[in-house]
């Protein structure tokens, strides 16, 4: 295992696999996140992103931040394209028109993953190719500004589900995308956070090797529209951790393994603070979402903790 | 000479899908472009292929993933119909835009609402602007041969844009013919391989594929897309000459049937272009003075060359079997944009025939000849052909 070190130096220099130069916003993790991301494959890889922050960011024409092949069709299928250029590689390796070996990877937000990419994504793991699919999870569609999506919390103020004199904002808790990829009975699904670079190398590195598909939720706090300081995206992300919003989890070959549990659970206000998205929940009127969002998050933990308990394979 | 099998239309593109053993094939099944799925995976479980035969979940993933392989640097190949084509236009109109020379069979039927699975042309009518080359055939044969076509078409580097490879639903996907299929090894080399050149998967030379395109540059790259539209031509021409080698045959933008001296000429597209040649036959056997026009190249469409076939014809009814409902039929719309050049320029009638896949009499179209010659025409509006009154 290289240290943080060893993993910084991977990801800089002319050699990283995507290079400075992009547009992302000042405080985005998305950077991050894909850059440790590939730095954890041995092997060279072939990216496929869904539209969205990352593809805006990295390729505008005439110039591109990635130095490996890298292609994006259209908003919903990074998983059929990837699946299409598996077919290809194995078939092309078959009839020895090439011999090099590479790692697939999928890229989308949680709107390309979550919500229209959802049937994409489900084909091609239950077709059981060998790629991964990684999902940095902003909570809503926040290239365009903050709608809602399949991912935005309970309670959070987005543009097509406002809070209002008669409305909180999103009614609904989101899906559980760990858990529905789990059920495609796939070698490795896993929780991440941008703040923990070890522990998302991790998981990436066995992503990459596992024997089949492989899907990794990231949380990727965005200080655009979740409106709060370029400083303090780390901040957040630990914060969704620390208060059990966000568990650090795996489930490998259908076991399920927290891999922090906080000592000491932190209030989910702590997490809640700060952020424009959830401001009016701090408003009179409104006491009895933060209670339900605090009831949710600890029925869940206990149901996640449940479950590693039991052993039972998913 | 080839070998002469009793084989549906299906099974034609399914034959020819053999003969090229696609590193890649995508599809999702639908009526009625499930036998050639059926037919191909056939071939695959058996042995007879060694492609990777992708069976996805929905005509969006199989277009999608027909694209990744593309791109990877696979010959990639799929199937569909009518509600799949539907389905998947979002990426059917980014595949030309990136260059992939990708060919499909689209097994022509009609277009919901009302749901029905027969055939008309209201499928690939509503796709011929995004930029797919258009080929139709008249039967298995056509088909066969056009598919054998299509994959040299598509993947000439003054071309690299994807090519459709038109027949009626049922008509022609479930009927059975007489088709003659050429040896596997003059087949073989005349399709070739396809060159790794652009391949994603050469690691050594990255690409970024598809990257997003602002107002400073869009334009641009469409105007490059039709520059490669127009080279089909040319190269439609070459590639069909050396087709010829192998069958014999000729391989035109249209055929153009009797009419050198012809008083009225029908055009139409598919199968119905048979039924119109015994129409053609039948009057001409009475002394009338009739011709058939069958686009086969519909996209590009050859403007120059249609106008010289038709110059000297002085009435001319095209049948079309869509709509484009409030206004002037496909087919009938791109006759009409061909002919204007012209100094004297025909009189001309537009027909609607065959929706949700009714039939055709020779009959009917021997009445339409009738009413052509005696010149009781309404060029404001169209005809309709065996409507219910």
């Amino acid at each position: 295992m290289p240290t943080l070190q060893e993993i910084a130096l991977k990801t800089t220099g002319a050699d990283a696999r995507i290079v400075s130069g992009h547009r992302m916003c000042s405080g985005c993790g998305i950077g991050s996140i894909i850059k440790t991301v590939l730095a954890a494959s041995d092997k060279p890889v072939i990216v496929v992103s869904a539209t969205g922050c990352l593809e805006v960011v990295t390729t505008i024409y005439p110039f591109t931040a990635w130095n490996t092949p890298w292609m994006h069709v259209t908003f919903e299928n990074a998983a059929s394209v990837a699946s299409g250029i598996e077919a290809a590689y194995k078939a092309l390796r078959r009839r020895g028109k090439i011999d090099e070996d590479v790692n697939i990877l999928a890229v989308g937000g949680d709107g390309g993953t979550y919500d229209i990419g959802f049937q994409a994504l489900s084909g091609a793991l239950e077709r059981r190719h060998r790629f991964m699919y990684v999902v940095y999870d902003n909570e809503g569609y926040m290239n365009t500004g903050n709608q809602r999506s399949g991912a935005t919390p309970f309670g959070a103020n987005t543009t097509t589900v406002p809070a209002g004199k008669v409305s909180f904002g999103k009614p609904q808790w989101r899906k559980n995308l760990v858990e529905i990829a789990a059920a495609h009975r796939i070698p490795y699904v896993a929780q991440a956070a941008v703040n923990n670079t070890m522990d998302l190398y991790k998981k990436a590195q066995k992503g990459f090797n596992a024997d089949g598909p492989a899907v990794l939720a990231v949380l990727q706090p965005c200080a655009s529209n979740w409106s709060f300081d370029s400083s303090l995206t780390i901040q957040y992300s630990k914060l969704a951790v620390e208060t059990n919003f966000w568990p650090l989890y795996e489930i490998e070959n259908g076991i399920v393994h927290i891999n922090t549990k906080p000592s000491n659970r932190r209030p989910i206000e702590d997490f809640l603070k700060g952020q424009t998205r959830f401001r009016h929940l701090f408003r009179p009127g409104n006491e009895h979402v933060i209670v339900e969002m605090q009831k949710m998050i600890d029925d869940e933990w206990a149901r996640l903790l449940k479950l590693e308990e039991s052993g039972i394979q998913f | 000479m080839g070998v002469r099998k009793a084989i549906t239309g299906a099974q034609a593109a399914a034959e020819a899908m053999r003969q090229i053993n696609p590193d890649v094939v995508v599809a999702y099944p639908i009526t009625p472009q499930t036998p050639i799925v059926e037919e191909f995976a056939k071939y695959v479980a058996d042995g007879i292929v060694d492609t990777e035969m992708v069976p996805v979940e929905s005509e969006h993933s199989a277009m999608s993933a027909t694209v990744g392989a593309e791109t990877a640097g696979a010959r990639a190949m799929s199937a569909t119909s009518s509600q799949g084509l539907a389905l998947m236009w979002e990426v059917v109109a980014a595949t030309p835009g990136l260059r992939l020379p990708i060919v499909m069979s689209l097994v022509n039927r009609a277009l919901s609402a009302p749901i029905n699975i027969h055939c008309d042309h209201s499928d690939v009518m509503g796709v011929t602007t995004v930029g797919w080359i258009q080929i139709f055939s008249e039967n298995a044969q056509e088909v066969y041969e056009n598919t054998l076509l299509a994959i040299r078409v598509a993947e000439d580097n003054r071309v690299q844009l994807p090519v459709m490879v038109n027949q009626d639903g049922f008509i022609t996907s479930h009927a059975v013919e007489p088709v003659e299929i050429f040896d596997d090894a003059l087949v073989q080399k005349f399709v070739g391989v396809r060159s790794l050149d652009r391949a994603l998967l050469d690691v050594e030379h990255a690409k970024s594929v598809g990257p997003l395109v602002l107002p400073n540059y869009y334009f641009e790259f469409k105007r490059a897309q039709e520059e490669a539209m127009s080279k089909v031509f040319e190269v439609y021409h070459e590639v069909g000459t050396e087709l010829s080698a192998i069958t014999g045959k000729q391989y035109p933008f249209f055929e153009a049937y009797r009419i050198d001296d012809a008083e009225a000429v029908v055009v139409v597209l598919n199968s119905a272009a048979g039924t119109a040649k015994a129409a053609v036959d039948a009057m001409r056997a009475q002394g009338k003075k009739v011709g058939l026009l069958k686009p086969i190249l519909f996209r590009p469409f050859p403007y120059a060359e249609v106008r010289e076939a038709l110059k000297d014809i002085p009435v001319i009814g095209v049948l079309d079997r869509s709509m484009d409902f409030g206004a002037c039929a496909p087919v009938y719309s791109e006759f009409r944009n061909a002919l204007w050049e012209l100094e004297r320029r025909p009189a001309m009638q537009s027909y609607i025939y065959g929706l949700g896949g009714r039939d055709i009499m020779t009959t009917e179209i021997e009445a339409v000849f009738e009413e052509l010659l005696s010149g009781k025409l309404d060029p404001e509006h169209q005809r309709y052909i065996g409507l219910r009154g």
